[in-house]
């Protein structure tokens, strides 16, 4: 498999297993007939953050659907600590439970924010849930948002309670899907800001789609680029500005691309 | 015109006053729509949300059913009710027939579909991305059931008033199957129709004020909850 190949620090590969978080096999996901996904091979690293780049209707929401275990896979299987996921029979929901997603468009429920963001902790049946929140409310910098509705609020507010909402449950594996698009500069800085401390404090996993390239080089490790439901290239963020294999990918990064 | 002033002074003597017929009669009332509407609303909100929120086969026809029901006419299903009860029908050996028991079998059959039909309407305009949003964040079935029904709940709370309005100012049915009788089974609605028959209109019109006040009564009750909930 390919982690072999995988460009890392000798002493790294001793220290820290280098088993993959998820390891993807033979995935293809149609939706009436038509195939939108097909993903021979692919392994997210524990800890890393993995951004997905790609042109409209490429399959990367597809895909974070899939690793969320939001829809199981027409064919293939989805490895994921230990457990294999394919088509047959419900995904177990301690499994479920590892991963979160915050989606483009941020769905808040019509109660408090505070509520919200307690909300994935209750789920699990976690005491003192709203202290919990409270005090990650407080580390964003949204405590004094804690006792409005959470539909009354901006977009921007409202996509950083979601990411609160998100990382309050400290999941293994956080998926962002497009969690800067429409939003102001301040406000896409915030959440990058958020993004990197949740890293740098628990070594969360993150899968992240994006349509700003310059956003994947700034946060990513990794970034793969997805073009009609395949995976054209995956690289280390340096490679695949510096030195892409494939001409799609430089001209993606150039901007150049025509789709 | 002096009917009608007439009727609400009756009605606010008979009920000030202690009239321990109106009394009873009021309170038997409230009692049987009140528990027809309590097994209703087991019943009607989760298979309105079963019906909202799942496909299974057979789903098409059970919501052509529940459309049916919530447009059913009474006094037929009073005769249903009344030809399961009888006697000679299937239920007879249970002994219900002119009790209020059977006048809350009734009175459920034809207030479920609607607790159901409204339940299943305002689940279906929840945004179906937040129930995407509810499972990635780790819901189970049940959680993402009752989130999805607390999103939904001024709809939901319209459903419970829909099916006790269906049901308290109904009188085909519990006429049929309760058979008006005086002491055990009459109710506002069927003593109303007496009284007006008997010419009695200014005691007819006194039960007739007794019977909106008690449903604009509980109509600003279901709305303090709604606001209550709404935040
Ligand atoms: N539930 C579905 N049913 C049918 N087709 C679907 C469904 N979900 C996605 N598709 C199709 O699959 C393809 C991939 O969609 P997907 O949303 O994964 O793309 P994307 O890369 O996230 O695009 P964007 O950048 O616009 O968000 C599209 O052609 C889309 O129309
Ligand atoms: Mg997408």
């Amino acid at each position: 498999m390919s982690y072999q190949r995988r460009v890392a620090p000798v002493a790294d590969e001793l220290v820290l297993a280098p088993q993959p978080i998820y390891r993807v096999e033979g995935v293809t996901q149609r939706y009436h007939k038509r195939v939108v996904l097909h993903i021979p091979a692919l392994e997210v690293q524990r800890g890393e953050i993995l951004a997905l780049v790609g042109p409209s209707g490429a399959g990367k929401s597809t895909l974070l659907r899939l690793l969320n275990f939001l829809e199981a896979p027409t064919t293939g299987y989805i490895h994921f600590q230990g457990y294999s996921v394919n088509g047959n029979g419900p995904v177990p929901l301690a499994l479920r439970r590892q991963v979160t997603t915050v989606f483009q468009r941020p769905v808040l429920l019509s109660t408090t924010v505070l509520n919200n963001v307690a909300y994935g902790l209750q789920l699990r049946g976690t005491a003192h849930a709203r202290r919990i929140a409270a005090a990650t409310l407080e580390q964003v910098g949204l405590a004094h948002l804690m006792d409005k509705p959470a539909r009354t609020l901006s977009g921007g507010e409202m996509q950083r309670v979601a990411l609160a909402r998100a990382m309050v449950i400290e999941p293994e594996v956080l998926l962002l899907d497009e969690p800067t698009a429409n939003l102001d500069p301040a406000n896409v800085q915030l959440i990058e800001q958020a993004i990197t401390e949740i890293h740098r404090q628990r070594a969360t996993t993150m899968v992240l789609v994006t349509h700003n390239i310059f956003q994947a080089r700034r946060l990513a490790q990794r970034i793969a680029l997805l073009m009609e439901g395949h995976i054209v290239e995956i690289a280390d963020t340096q490679t695949f500005f510096e030195a892409p294999q494939d001409v799609r990918t430089a001209l993606f990064t150039r901007g150049e691309m025509v789709y | 015109m002096e009917d009608l002033f007439n009727g609400l002074w009756q009605a606010l003597a008979l009920i000030l006053g202690g009239d321990s017929e109106t009394w009873q009669i009021t309170l038997l009332s409230l009692q049987v729509s009140g528990v027809a509407l309590a097994f209703s609303t087991l019943i009607g909100i989760p298979l309105g949300a079963l019906l909202g929120l799942r496909s299974f086969p057979g789903r098409r026809l059970v919501i052509a059913l529940i459309y049916t029901g919530m447009g059913f006419p009474p006094v037929v299903i009073g005769l249903l009710v009344y030809l399961l009860l009888s006697r000679a029908g299937p239920l007879g050996f249970l002994g219900w027939l002119f009790t209020p028991s059977a006048m809350i079998l009734a009175q459920t059959i034809i207030s479920f579909p609607l607790v159901a039909g409204f339940t299943m309407a305002a689940v279906m305009s929840v945004d179906p991305a937040l129930r995407t949003q509810v499972k990635a964040l780790g819901a189970n079935t049940m959680q993402t059931t009752f989130t999805i029904l607390w999103e939904a709940r001024t709809g939901v709370i319209i459903s419970v008033i829909a099916g006790f309005g269906g049901i308290i100012s109904e009188v085909g049915a519990v006429m049929l199957v309760g058979g008006n009788i005086q002491g055990s089974t009459r109710v506002l609605t069927t003593a109303i129709v007496l009284e007006t028959r008997k010419g009695q209109f200014d005691l007819a019109l006194a039960l007739a004020f007794i019977l909106l006040a008690i449903m604009f009564a509980i109509n600003l009750l279901m709305l303090r909850l709604q606001g209550k909930l709404d935040r």
